[in-house]
């Protein structure tokens, strides 16, 4: 699907039974594996770093699986590295404000079709917006309204990681409670919310996401307003729920037979406190490995939402209407649609880079291949 | 195995069934929209609107119009609503633009990433096994449209090496066709080649362990004859079951963005010309078509592997 839209492999989680069988240590020289006292070797993760053995762990008596962790993703500097990078776009754009009022001097919104900037017009008389300034007016250029692209440039991440940021919560907190719900109770329960959860995973997630948002755009949802930023957040959030609710119900189910959870049972724990405090925590480690893909796939949806004209409303930005806008002036302007391309794909790409290092990392028994 | 194929065969038609209900339905919810008043024009008075109202039936209730909605798309009549044409016409005269854009993709992308995949598990570890994983990882972090407007820059307005958009039908000169055609297929390739090479080389390294490539070498065979007779023979399976479910889903995403960025007049224009519009007839056809496609390939997916995989047969 890389073809088209952020979304997971399908085929993980559908059917167990359909899983590759493990691995096995080749024997092959020329394909050597790291050979660690015979053990199997772990499924390679797809986007995994490869395979070179890693150094002995000094000691690793009485330390907690995710301290492990923490430690293993401390050595990874690419990680690290791309983690750092993400922070700084964040604080940048949300520096947006600052930026606009003190430096830039032109609020995000403020056209300025007739007046000039540096002797130049800032939209030449046949329409065509000014290209990069590098100064403290137009740094980055113009729009087609002679907005200023570096303020709409911080505007617009700001927008794009927001709607990101709240998808993701709402991916987080529904798809682990109704994966827990549909996977303990079984039944009705489970009867009712799977193929809820299946017929939102057959729609190609770009097809789903754009009725919704040019039908809920023009109407609003109840109490939020149509060109609220909040309505593509709640589409993309929602679209997204059944990829983790899937592999959170098909753990839920595996660990609800586990001794474990019997004991809990005969203990005479309530249902509610089986699933939050014994259940949860052992699938925590899956929920960490999905946050960071479930950001990266958020924010790209939300850019392919906003190209087509379904997602973020004008005048608000995001780098999705950015590139939109600016895909008209390839020819005369390139540097306003790359401008915000090079701005999209740098923070996705550090979010994935991240998580792919935390995957690594945890190496949870669930795999989580995914793909854009 | 044929009450296997029969079960799944029902769970499509619910899948389908639930599939229209819901994207008809998401129309109805929309409190401001009234596709009477799209159709009578924005100038036209009270009485004009209720009387198209009535000829289309927006009056009666939502069962009603679904039923009546459905009744015309399998009759092949449901007429879209912003210029009255007929929609089944409009996607059997565009869907060869859209193949047009969608196959040769799908051969390129399927073939560089059986040649990638083989070169990063021949040579796991190594530069270009890395560099492969850099190019799967960047692969999906890309979205298809900025790809689309990147090649376009460079490729054809900075160095006119290509033309900027269009398209011309294989028919009336296939040379013309296919150079108007390259930077759509290669944007919709490449981003999906680091991916598919990436799980390949792991089907590989996982296929070379096995007790029959042991048994092929043993008997003599020649590295290059293990390798391409039985291991990727062998690991190729699950990339061919990935890619039918990709390339279904590919109809109803990647062909928007960007048969929109290069102009091709493709199901996917047509598309996203009417949700501009807020045209449901095309969309509804659309997104029935895309979802009809995802869950045929799935369906198909999952007999071929019951057909190899006993366990599943049994469970299923």
């Amino acid at each position: 699907m890389a073809l088209d839209v952020p979304r997971f492999r399908r085929g993980n989680g559908q059917s167990s039974s359909t899983e590759d069988p493990p691995a096995q240590t080749t024997q092959d020289p020329s394909f050597a594996l790291p050979e660690s006292g015979g053990t199997l070797a772990r499924p390679e993760p797809v986007t995994g770093a490869p395979q070179r053995p890693e150094p002995e762990e000094p000691s690793t008596v009485g330390i907690g699986p995710y301290r492990l962790a923490l430690r293993r993703l401390r050595r990874n500097k690419t990680a690290i590295f791309f983690a750092g990078l993400f922070v700084l776009i964040v604080v940048v754009c949300l520096l947006a404000p600052v930026y606009s009022k003190d430096i830039a001097k032109i609020a995000p919104n403020s056209t300025n079709v007739t007046g000039t900037v540096n002797g130049h017009n800032v939209v030449s008389t046949s329409g065509v917006p000014i290209g990069p300034q590098f100064g403290a007016h137009y740094f980055f250029g113009a729009d087609e309204e002679g907005r200023d692209l570096a303020v709409r440039l911080l505007y617009g991440g700001r927008t794009s990681l927001l709607i990101g940021g709240v998808a993701t919560v709402i991916i987080l907190l529904f798809g682990t409670l109704v994966g827990l719900l549909a996977g303990y109770f079984r039944g009705i329960i489970d009867a009712i919310l799977r193929p809820i959860m299946e017929l939102i995973w057959s729609f190609p997630p770009v097809i789903l996401g754009v009725a919704v948002g040019t039908a809920l755009a023009l109407g609003g949802i109840g109490p939020i307003k149509g060109n609220s930023v909040f309505i593509p957040a709640l589409i993309i959030g929602v679209i997204y729920i059944p990829y983790l609710g899937k592999p959170i119900r098909g753990e839920t189910l595996r660990l609800r037979e586990m001794d474990f959870v019997d004991a809990a049972r005969v203990q005479g724990m309530s249902p509610r406190r089986i699933m939050f405090s014994e259940i949860l925590p052992n699938t925590m480690s899956t929920i960490i490995v999905f946050a960071p893909i479930m950001l990266a796939n958020a924010i790209l949806l939300e850019a392919y939402l906003s190209f087509l004209g379904a997602g973020v409303q004008p005048p608000n930005a995001s780098w999705g209407t950015l590139i939109s806008d600016g895909i008209n002036y390839l020819d005369t302007t390139p540097t306003f649609a790359l401008i915000p391309g090079a701005m999209l794909v740098l923070t996705v790409l550090s979010i994935n880079v991240f998580g792919d290092g935390v995957r690594d990392a945890l190496d949870p028994r669930a795999q989580v291949k995914i793909q854009t | 195995m044929a009450r296997f194929a029969v079960r799944r065969f029902m769970s499509m038609l619910a899948l389908l069934f639930a599939t229209s209900v819901v994207v008809f339905g998401i129309f109805e919810i929309i409190p401001s929209y009234n596709p009477a008043r799209a159709i009578a024009g924005r100038n036209a008075n009270k009485t004009t609107v209720q009387e198209v109202s009535r000829k289309f039936g927006f009056d009666k209730p939502f069962y009603a119009q679904y039923a009546n909605t459905m009744k015309l798309i399998f009759t092949g009549q449901i007429v879209d609503y912003q210029d009255q044409l007929n929609v089944v016409d409009q996607f059997k005269q565009k869907f060869p633009a859209t193949l047009s854009l969608v196959i040769p993709a799908g051969i390129i992308w399927l073939i560089a990433a059986i040649v990638l995949g083989s070169v990063g598990a021949l040579k796991a570890g190594k530069f270009a096994d890395r560099a492969l994983m850099v190019m799967a990882i960047v692969g999906v972090s890309i979205p298809v449209f900025l790809l689309a407007a990147v090649l376009l820059y460079l490729l054809a307005y900075k160095t006119s090496v290509f033309p900027n958009t269009g398209y011309v039908s294989l028919t009336s000169s296939p040379a013309q066709w296919a150079y108007h055609l390259i930077l759509p297929w290669f944007s919709i390739a490449l981003l999906s080649i680091g991916f598919y090479s990436r799980v390949l080389r792991g089907n590989i390294l996982d296929m070379i362990n096995q007790d029959f490539v042991r048994t092929a070498r043993a008997k003599g065979l020649s590295q290059r004859d293990v390798f391409s007779r039985h291991v990727l023979r062998n690991s190729l399976m699950p990339i061919i079951t990935l890619f039918g479910l990709d390339f279904a889903t590919l109809l109803g995403g990647a062909t928007l963005v960007t048969e929109t960025v290069f102009n091709i007049p493709g199901i996917g224009q047509y598309e996203a010309a009417a949700i501009g519009n807020l045209d449901v007839p095309p969309i509804l056809v659309g997104a029935m078509f895309t979802a009809f496609f995802v869950v045929i390939f799935g369906a198909f997916c999952d007999l071929f592997y019951a057909l190899l995989d006993p366990r599943i047969r049994l469970s299923g």
